[in-house]
């Protein structure tokens, strides 16, 4: 039998060097194991040209939610709270591609409690899908979706919600709910990933964001929280105000 | 080819609560065990530090800390007649992955099962009659009382530091606790976590109405605890980013907070990660177990031999791995013989959502945790006369809400649109002042519902996929629906303005979450005919092969399963320790 | 720094030229006897005396490679000095590469008088200085120790200095200037536990090595003993009576539980002082831990005045108020107490108010794992902030820390977190 010291091959490196870069090993023993920096925390999304959409795509996507989310006086709507830059963010990534889920075929149609088994994932449904909608619009207004008036979007939205309008490929009615729900993800999810700038909907419902320590709200009933939401990139009390 | 290791006493196929559990009991043991982890090593500060674990995009919406279907799923159908298609993405029920597996990501809620559900088949044929039972149900008894298991139960609960009131201390009732809970020995290890204001007002509620509220209990330290291992916890700050995240600050109970810093410490223990076991090993007559072999991160098959293999795995990978490595016989539903994959279950979930008068209530629900909130269990197990009632189960009914997190949790009345100007003020309107209280009703088993192979769908090693066939029976709709009028009625008295009833609906579906307790497969019993395992968790047909989990358990009870699931890995290694190591071999007698 | 380099280069290439050329007797070469060692094997309270000393020296810290487990005392373990890296060496009894061929009395010299067989001095990085306090008997006993370890064949090229650093013979400049090779002797005034206390922070325990400030040739400053220094990357603190940075308003109970467990109510040993702890100090005897507490507690520190806290209207204080609640209060409580042995209590750490903050900038930047110990397993571990907070805000948190619930310390500035952020020092 393998008599292993106790020590364990994943101790950092010398104490007296800088920091070590993670060491991914098959066995551990002896200690728990560490590295400085470690961790992966969020790549901030950043401003900047699309890199999903196409500039058609992504002006049909901005008047997408800013219909679903449209603006108010109190707050803004999808497209000023950055739910387009948000989803075109995401269909260029992990989720766009459908990395992590099962993809082995053979996909068969199956019943609805058996989920969805499309091989297309979000981000040929959003191709797809936006093609399809301007197609519609076209045809039957002369323009694409985006330059609809904001009643006229309201009509197409809500007859391919119903079922009542069909778009081309037959996938309309998922296709928008797809994006209701990605529109409100982007809408609700931390500003690092693209949407709810300056946590505006945070704001909107009075949600704190990433604070983690409510030990002197728990029993505090029926009090509104007062402090300014959080997110990961922090809040604006956090920049030190030159004097 | 696979490459042989050097040996080991124990060797442990996952690593999360009960390999955890079974590595540190059988360690102090003096033996040498080894633990194989299918996931990534997990540590806090490393991979869930409280200044990223608040990201619901990515824990809650993407699933991060949980299995990629990519690496192994299920198939799922309703019933016989259909064909089983793969769960390409998580809905219903979220598998774990990685070393503390659903330790890591729970909310933390920590039950014991009722006295009558251990002897479930036998007590309610004594009060019913055995013709009050659909014909179909194949509940059975446990093999194991609640007595037997007490001191296990308080086991767990001391090293998690569990937070709660206690309702019967050794047959006295005790105000404010679950008077209709088991005889405990003692008081929980720290008082029951603080109440948010929804919570607190449906314990009011219900107390009004002539119910007995208590605290649900939790893993969620109620202030710093130091475990009988020596291993602290921090106090919970009710953050509301429980259950599917890590905790950051140290204050939920996992095999990290509380075992792994003493465990990896001993020089007769060492856990490997990324390594997926393919199969247990067995020798020429296939009544030893000679070992396992798993495939790294490379793709190369290694053999790793052991004197005992503890299956510590997710309940359905379980049954997977005895069914590929053909250990027991498999259940065939038209017969009614075999017993892996036999008597499957899950949990049946409902809720209401109860809306109030934003200018008067304002219930913070982003200030909570994963195992708060007030609850009563008149209607659970058998607590309660079913005979006029016309089915058998029940389940607690409590505002255990845990969150606002407000991708998942913004509820609007039912008939609002889903998108558009007036959502939009739904949401915003009923953020602050809306409760969501839950039932958590019993799933019992039945001769249709169980695991198999799939003959279609393979895993990334060619590996054929389990195959789900589960569908909800009538017994256990009328059930819930009776739990969720019940909670209405509470919800109503809390004073909402209007209470909406989401009634469980067949047929089962893969696509809404309804816990990730799935329970069954390998089940325990006095009785090899209808179990894989006898009452020490110890698999008839192999007798060095114990089998840990809750694919042990032959029906679910009306309460979360962990608590349960600890208490018979205790009581699995207390059997090894005092009467297996002296005298290898099977424990019972059929 | 540069300027402190060339200062050094010079002084050591003149100091090298001279004892070249002078051929300072003790510092010319001579044969290695290589005799072995007299000592028998079966002298096993002599062994057993080795061994407690070898744990108060925490030899194994330096000679042991921790990247090759299995190896104990074969040296190869880079250890960095101000001016590059040495390699510790091998001493396990290999006559080959390690010291199984010196005699006893070649053992002594290097321990004691930092003088290898050949003649050639040893780096100060082997703190032979501080081991001169030991006797000639301890030493006996430690080489006792030594011979019944495994002989390892692990040839070392100790000296990694780049030149002119690498002349060993340079080193008699650094001795003259420092080398002070007295073995201990008790003061009469003061009480037991004290001497033993002084033999053991002076002497094996060579705290000062770390907790010294060092001249620019690297030296102790002995008018400022252990009252912390700044090396590599960290800011090693002061372990004095001084009440504010010091461990003065520790008891000893606490003392004694740092060094036993790596925790007490206020904070964790973690960094350098975690493999201090684990491999010497927690395996110390409880009454050399008192005795350590007794004579820490009466050496004279720097000087406890503090400036004026500052005003929670200053900008920095603000932010990092705002900072404090959302990042770190989760853990370490909004009244700075953090939680017994698991989250320091900011408001009671002295390093906290350390005069430099190097320490405290490193650790939120990178994060680090506490000392685990049978006594305290639990080693929680502070993850990094440096992906998340800016040159700015973390100077403003810890401003904010250093100047709250009672108490005052200079400002952590933007400029300090840069340079430890790009790999310098504070």
């Amino acid at each position: 039998m393998l008599n292993l010291r106790r020590r364990d091959l994943l101790v950092s490196v010398a104490l007296w060097a800088g920091s070590g870069a993670m060491v991914k090993a098959g066995l551990i023993s002896g200690r728990l194991p560490w590295a400085t920096n470690a961790g992966s925390p969020p790549e901030p999304v950043r401003p900047g040209p699309w890199k999903f959409f196409t500039a058609q795509e992504a002006a049909a996507v901005e008047a997408l939610v800013d219909r679903i989310i449209p603006p108010d006086p109190k707050t803004p709507g999808g497209k000023d709270a950055g739910c387009a830059v948000y989803i075109d963010r995401q269909l260029a990534g992990p989720y766009g591609r459908q990395d992590g889920l099962y993809e082995r075929p053979p996909f068969m149609k199956g019943l609805k409690g058996q989920g969805p088994q499309d091989p297309d994932g979000p981000a040929m449904h959003y191709r797809k899908g936006l093609a399809a909608l301007d197609e519609y619009c076209r045809n039957q207004h002369g323009k694409p979706f985006a330059e609809l008036s904001d009643s006229d979007k309201d009509d197409v939205l809500s007859g391919i919600e119903k079922g009542s309008i069909e778009l081309k490929g037959g996938a309309g009615q998922t296709f928008f709910q797809q994006v209701i729900k990605d529109a409100q993800q982007g809408f609700f999810a931390d500003p690092i990933y693209g949407g709810n700038r300056d946590m505006a909907s945070w704001r909107m419902i009075g949600f704190p964001g990433t604070r983690y320590d409510y030990r002197d709200w728990i029993k505090r009933h029926n009090e509104r929280f007062p402090l300014p939401p959080v997110s990961l990139e922090g809040r604006t009390e956090w920049v030190v105000r030159k004097s | 080819m696979a490459r042989k290791l050097p040996a080991k006493d124990v060797v442990i196929v996952g690593f999360g609560w009960t390999g955890a559990i079974m590595a540190q009991e059988l360690t102090d043991e003096g033996l040498d065990v080894i633990a194989i982890e299918r996931g990534p090593w997990r540590d806090t500060a490393m991979d869930y530090p409280p200044n990223y674990a608040q990201d619901e995009l990515r824990y809650h919406i993407r699933h991060e800390l949980f299995l990629r279907p990519e690496q192994t799923t299920f198939t799922f159908r309703n019933n016989m007649s259909q064909t089983a298609l793969p769960i390409r993405n998580w809905g219903a029920f979220m598998p774990p992955n990685g070393v503390g597996g659903g330790g890591v990501h729970w909310n933390a809620e920590t039950w014991r099962f009722l006295p009558s559900d251990f002897v479930l088949r036998t007590h309610l044929t004594e009060r019913y009659g055995a013709d009050f039972l659909p014909a179909d149900m194949t509940i059975q008894d446990w093999g194991v009382t609640y007595e037997d298991l007490e001191p296990h139960y308080d086991a767990f609960e001391y090293l998690c530091g569990t937070c709660g009131t206690a309702g019967n201390v050794n047959g006295e009732i005790r105000q404010g606790g679950n008077p209709f809970e088991g005889a405990r020995s003692r008081d929980y290890p720290n008082p029951a976590q603080e109440q948010g204001f929804g919570h607190a007002l449906f314990g009011k509620a219900a107390a009004e109405m002539g119910y007995k509220p208590f605290p649900q209990p939790s893993g969620n330290m109620s202030r710093p605890y130091t475990n009988p291992l020596g291993v602290r916890l921090g106090p919970c700050t009710y953050c509301g980013y429980c259950e599917w995240f890590g905790c950051g600050n140290y204050s939920k109970a996992s095999p990290q907070t509380t075992i792994l810093p003493v465990l990896i410490r001993k020089s007769n223990f060492m856990v490997r990660d990324n390594c997926e076991v393919t199969r247990i090993n067995t020798d020429a007559s296939g009544k030893r177990a000679t070992g396992v072999t798993f495939v790294d991160t490379r793709g190369e098959e290694w053999e790793q031999p052991a004197d005992l293999v503890i299956l510590a795995a997710y309940a359905i990978f379980n049954v997977q791995l005895l069914l590929l490595s053909k250990i027991g016989k498999p259940y065939d539903p038209i017969t009614g013989e075999g017993v892996v994959g036999r008597n499957f279950t899950h949990q049946v979930t409902s809720g209401v959502k109860g809306f109030f008068d934003k200018e008067k209530y304002n219930f913070n629900p982003f200030i909570s945790s994963g195992a708060i909130g007030m609850c009563i269990d008149e209607f659970n197990g058998d607590n309660f006369d079913h005979g006029p009632l016309g089915f058998v189960g029940g389940g607690y009914i409590g505002q255990v809400q845990t969150n606002g997190r407000p991708i998942q949790t913004t509820p609007v009345p039912k008939d609002t649109p889903a998108w558009g100007a007036e959502w939009k003020k739904a949401v915003r309107d009923n953020y602050l002042s809306t409760v969501l209280p839950a039932t958590h009703g019993s799933f019992y088993s039945y001769r249709d519902i169980y695991l198999d192979l799939d003959p279609t769908y393979t895993d990334r090693l060619g590996r054929p996929l389990v195959r789900m066939t589960i569908d909800f029976h009538d017994n256990e709709l009328k059930m819930s629906r009776f739990l969720t009028d019940k909670l209405a009625e509470i919800a109503q008295a809390m004073g909402a303005s209007k209470v909406e009833k989401s009634y469980r609906k067949g047929p089962y579906d893969i696509t809404t979450y309804q816990t990730t307790h799935l329970n069954g497969g390998a089940v325990m019993g006095n009785d090899p005919r209808t179990s894989f395992l006898n009452r020490y968790l110890q698999s008839w047909d192999v007798s060095n092969l114990f089998v840990t989990g809750a694919s042990a358990f032959p029906q679910n009870a009306g309460y979360n399963p962990t608590g349960t699931v600890a208490a018979l890995a205790y009581w699995a290694t207390d059997a090894i320790r005092t009467k297996y190591l002296p005298n290898p071999g099977p424990l019972a007698n059929a | 720094m540069l300027r402190r380099v060339i200062t050094v280069v010079a002084v050591i290439v003149v100091a090298a030229a001279i004892g070249l050329f002078v051929g300072l007797q003790s510092y010319a070469s001579r044969t290695p006897s290589r005799q072995g060692s007299r000592i028998g094997a079966q002298d096993f309270d002599l062994v057993a005396k080795g061994h407690y000393l070898v744990t108060l020296g925490d030899c194994e810290a330096c000679h042991t490679d921790p990247g090759q487990p299995g190896r104990p005392f074969a040296g190869g373990r880079p250890v960095e000095t101000p001016f590059g890296l040495i390699l510790a060496a091998n001493i396990t009894p290999d006559r080959e590469t390690g010291i199984g061929s010196w005699s006893d009395e070649e053992f002594d010299a290097a321990l004691r008088k930092g003088r290898r067989p050949d003649g050639s001095p040893l780096y100060p990085a082997m703190p032979y200085g501080s081991y001169a306090k030991m006797s000639k008997d301890d030493v006996r006993a430690i080489r006792a120790y030594l011979n019944t370890m495994k002989p390892i064949h692990n040839a070392v090229e100790t000296n990694q200095l780049p030149f002119p650093f690498s002349i060993r013979s340079g080193m008699w400049l650094w001795d003259a200037l420092y080398y002070d090779g007295t073995t201990f002797t008790p003061d009469p005034d003061k009480s037991d536990a004290w001497n033993r206390g002084a033999f053991l922070v002076r002497g094996p325990g060579h705290c000062g090595v770390c907790h010294t400030p060092k001249t620019v040739l690297g030296g102790d400053d002995t008018s400022r003993r252990l009252q912390g220094a700044n090396l590599q990357g960290w800011f090693i603190p002061e372990i004095t009576s001084n009440k504010v940075r010091g461990i003065g308003s520790w008891s000893e109970a606490d003392l004694v539980a740092y060094l036993k467990t790596g925790h007490n109510r206020a904070t964790a040993a973690t960094g350098p002082m975690a493999e201090v702890v684990e491999l010497s100090t927690s395996r110390m005897k409880d009454e050399d831990l008192r005795a350590i507490a007794t004579y820490l507690k009466d050496q004279p520190g720097s000087s406890e005045d503090t400036p004026p806290p500052l005003s929670a209207r200053d900008p920095q204080m603000v932010a990092g108020a705002a900072i404090y609640r959302d990042s770190c209060s989760a853990c370490h409580a909004p009244n700075g107490k953090g939680a017994p042995h698991l989250f320091p209590a900011l408001a009671e750490a002295p390093n906290v108010r350390s005069r430099d903050a190097t320490t405290l900038i490193r650790i939120v930047l990178q994060g680090t794992r506490s000392v685990a110990t049978n006594a305290e397993p639990t080693a929680p571990a502070m993850p990094s902030y440096g992906w998340q907070l800016s040159d700015d805000q973390i100077a403003a948190v810890l401003t904010y820390i250093r100047n709250s619930w009672g108490a005052a310390a200079p400002p952590v500035k933007p400029e300090d977190v840069k340079s430890v952020r790009s790999g310098g020092e504070g």
